[in-house]
């Protein structure tokens, strides 16, 4: 539990603090309309989505914390576990989702700078990337069931096909959301709502890059 | 609301978002149906919560009856006790306080007290509702496959969960999990609403100190439950994959029935963490809003501002970062290292020092009020009661050396339905009598609801309060019968008919109570917009029930925090958030202090 905590922790010594700065010189029960210099909203750039996906991305940090704190823990309260060495593949898949992330930004870029016209490329590639490595997950996985690393044959081949598939299932989760987007871009909606729903797909993308990072190195080093 | 002097506002920072824009559908399917008004999914969620917790109160009925009256009844068997047992737990923890304190109070409140049109993502809300209704739907499934629903306790440990011999292996257990993990993804889909509405959707001039605390509450619950619940999602995984697929995260080698399992060398262990790692913290998340919704009825009820307004912030900010820390006391007896229970211990015992503090917060706010004994506020007083006891009752077994010979006897039996079942579910009580003349623009029966009070008031004291008893006697929990038991003596029988006499009395009460609700619907006395003189927003809306969109043609813009009542100098004894100071009307000088 010791991963879960520390994030736990670093969470909510940033909440805490947020919390005594909107509180501690405030007095309450004092009416009145409010000065300009109160703050009683977050920054303008924090807009309701930005904030919703920050709070959806610390639900599924929580989630996979947990998975891993559970593979810890399982890892050490017993004397069976032998360790499996990650397919080279892995590294292969690594890159093609580096490569989904950076088409990704690159679409992103594109609409903010105004580009309507020509982001659906980029945006294309981002979605094709990720499902070329969703695929080449899928190979990793026969890979390591040929090589005789069955799923019920030794909980680290159980977490091993656990944590990739809940972290695969994250990612075709996106993909839906990727298809909104590309249907907004289809129909030329307005720039600006383009603008935002790509921003939000982008950001998650990344989010799970570094979930894969952590994960696999996770899987690199035990 | 219509506002005259708009000179204040003018140095109010402009409203940041611009007005929603909100699906006005015309048909009834679309209005009351697939609505996405968070007021009619607040009471959907509500009626829903409450049809399935009525079946958990049924089960507990028959519990009662084996085991006040033991072999009376032939349609129990061990295997149908533990099942219902089971059910009974996880309805009334999940799908009807949960459900009920966030989907339907937070729905119906959240919005209306920041001064909000609707939720910020209101097609997510209307989502959320159905995932969760689907997840009840699934949970009562399983009373219909073969074999049955679970009969692992609420709290699923395994290997008993999944190993032959316990009901439900079929199926049950299936349709357990898959039931949790769909009520999770609702959930969540709901709590990002919740969160955010609180943190963008609020109107100008509601700062987060000028929150009611019903809000204050219900959102460090949703924190929590969004933090929290990803546990019993991975645990609830983890135990589908060692059923259905046969690997061993959680289950130990062994023999079931005779038969060498395929399992080898999981942990128990890892899944009690887990589970408690959620567990604990859900306890909060009943207990959070109860506390919140309960501080506001209290200062509305006793005409008084709360007490330490900012330190009850504080407290449940407290409160909510410290559960997370105090897991294990559920494991004393599953075996640690000492040190770790040493440790656990103190946590425990640190988080009764925020609780306290909101308690002595309550007693100073009615202290010296202006009392109005309501129904709202009789509620609200048992509330404090009880919670008191159950909270006294966990200091006991927060110690270590006190749990281990308690541990799963009727003590915790006693303690967590006082603090846990009691405690929220008279501010559930509270907030319907409260809210309910809004909700539908008529009152309550007050006759009616005094005779539910008292019945259920006392009725519950009957119940759980000898229980403690039964637990320092060392009668075990989850037993479908006694028998010969030679330390049990025949007195412990006598208390145990006792107690279900006074069950089945508490539940034929509700069913006064849900008569009063049908019949002051239709026949109740008009309430108007503001029967209780309240002053938070909800209370100053165009229309009773308030429409959707909520407020007139424009936001409401608050001037001061919600506690204002008994102002000393102001003609009203109290001064709704949104009156401007320059029109707060005040007494003649000379006549201040004369005013109460
Ligand atoms: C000062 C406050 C509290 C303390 C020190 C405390 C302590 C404890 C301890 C040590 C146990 C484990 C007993 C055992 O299994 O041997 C327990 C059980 C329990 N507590 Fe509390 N508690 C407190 C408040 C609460 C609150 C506020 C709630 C709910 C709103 C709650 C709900 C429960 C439940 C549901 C269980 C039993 C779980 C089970 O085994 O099925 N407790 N408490
Ligand atoms: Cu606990």
């Amino acid at each position: 539990m010791t991963t879960t905590l520390v994030f736990l922790v670093a969470l909510l010594v940033v909440f805490l603090g947020w919390i005594v700065r909107q509180s501690i010189n405030v007095k309450p029960w004092a009416a009145g309309g409010l000065q300009p210099s109160e703050t009683d909203h977050l920054h303008p750039a924090a807009t309701a989505a930005r904030v919703g996906l920050g709070v959806f991305l610390a639900v599924i940090t929580s989630f996979f914390m947990l998975s891993i704190s559970a593979y810890n823990m399982r890892m050490d309260m017993s004397e069976d576990w032998v360790s499996l060495s990650p397919p080279l593949l892995l590294w292969l898949n690594t890159l093609v989702l580096v490569a989904g992330s950076f088409a990704l930004q690159r679409a992103w870029n594109l609409a903010r700078a105004g580009h309507a016209a020509r982001l659906m490329p980029a945006l294309l590639a981002g979605g094709l990337f990720t499902g070329v490595f969703v695929v080449g997950q899928l190979i990793a996985w026969w890979q390591v069931h040929a090589g005789g690393y069955l799923l019920t044959g030794n909980p680290a081949n159980s977490f091993f096909y656990l944590i990739t598939a809940l972290h695969g299932l994250h990612l075709l989760g996106g993909l839906v959301a990727w298809y909104r987007v590309v249907r907004r871009v289809r129909r030329s909606e307005h720039i600006a709502r383009i603008r935002v729903s790509l921003e939000l797909c982008t950001l998650y993308w990344h989010f799970l890059l570094l979930v894969w990072f952590i994960l696999f190195g996770l899987l690199l080093t035990t | 609301m219509a506002h005259t002097g708009h000179d204040a506002t003018s140095y109010a920072p402009p409203a940041e978002l611009p007005e929603m824009e909100l699906a006005h559908p015309k048909t009834f399917i679309g209005k009351y149906i697939w609505s996405q008004d968070a007021k009619v999914i607040a009471i959907q969620y509500a009626i829903t919560a409450t049809a399935i917790g009525f079946v958990a109160l049924v089960l507990s009925i028959l519990i009662r009856l084996q085991l006040g009256f033991p072999g009376t009844f032939s349609f129990m068997t061990p295997e149908t006790y533990l099942q219902h047992v089971s059910m009974h737990g996880m309805i009334m923890v999940i799908y009807l306080l949960t459900a009920l304190f966030l989907g339907g109070f937070g729905n119906y409140l959240i919005p209306l007290m920041c001064g909000a049109r609707d939720m910020v993502f209101p097609y997510l809300n209307m989502l959320s509702y159905w995932v969760y209704l689907l997840a009840v739907l699934v949970l009562a499934a399983s009373f219909f496959v073969p074999g049955g629903p679970t009969g692992a306790g609420w709290t699923l440990y395994p290997p008993q969960a999944i190993s032959p011999g316990t009901p439900g292996i079929d199926g049950g257990i299936i349709l357990m999990l898959a039931s949790l993990a769909l009520f999770i993804i609702g959930f969540t889909m709901g709590g990002l609403n919740y969160i955010v509405t609180v943190l963008q959707a609020r109107t100008r001039g509601m700062t987060l100190m000028r929150l009611p605390l019903t809000i204050w509450g219900i959102f460090m619950a949703t924190v929590l439950a969004m933090l929290a619940f990803p546990a019993l999602l991975v645990a609830a995984l983890m135990m589908l994959m060692d059923l259905l697929v046969g690997t061993s995260f959680f289950m130990p080698t062994m023999m079931a029935l005779g038969e060498q399992t395929g399992y080898q060398d999981g942990s128990p262990l890892l899944f009690q963490h887990l589970f408690w790692f959620f567990g604990h913290p859900e306890v909060y998340i009943v207990a959070l809003p109860a506390f919140g919704i309960v501080s506001d009825i209290l200062a509305t009820h006793a005409r008084r501002n709360i007490f330490g307004y900012r330190m009850m912030v504080w407290a449940l900010v407290a409160i909510g970062g410290l559960s997370f820390v105090v897991w294990a006391h559920h494991m004393y007896v599953s075996g640690m290292n000492p040190y770790f229970g040493f440790l656990f211990a103190t946590t425990t015992l640190i988080i009764a020092v925020p609780t306290a503090i909101k308690v002595y917060n309550w007693v100073l706010t009615l202290w010296r009020g202006n009392i109005q004994l309501t129904l709202p506020m009789l509620f609200s007083i048992a509330f404090i009661f009880t919670f008191i006891n159950g909270g006294l009752s966990g200091l006991f077994l927060g110690n270590v050396t006190v749990d281990v010979p308690l541990a799963d006897t009727y003590f915790v039996v006693g303690h967590f339905h006082m603090v846990m079942a009691v405690a929220p579910i008279m501010v559930v009580f509270a907030a319907i009598y409260h809210w309910f003349p809004k909700i539908t623009g008529r009152m309550l029966h007050s006759g009616m609801g005094h005779v539910h009070f008292w019945v259920t008031f006392i009725g519950t004291y009957a119940i759980y309060y000898p229980m403690h008893y039964l637990g320092f006697a060392g009668v075990p929990r989850r037993y479908y019968a006694y028998g010969e038991t030679g330390f049990i003596p025949e007195s412990v029988v006598t208390l145990n008919s006792a107690i279900t006499i006074a069950a089945v009395v508490v539940s034929l009460v509700q069913i006064l109570f849900i008569y009063n609700l049908v019949w002051s619907t239709f026949r109740g006395r008009e309430a108007g917009p503001n029967p209780w003189k309240a002053t938070t927003l909800e209370w100053q809306t165009e229309h009773t029930p308030p429409r959707h969109g909520n407020f007139g043609k424009e936001l409401p813009v608050v001037y001061r925090w919600p506690y204002d009542y008994s102002v000393p100098g102001a003609k009203d004894d109290f001064i709704p958030q949104n009156v401007p100071p320059e029109q707060v009307e005040m007494l003649p000088e000379g006549a201040v202090g004369a005013g109460r």
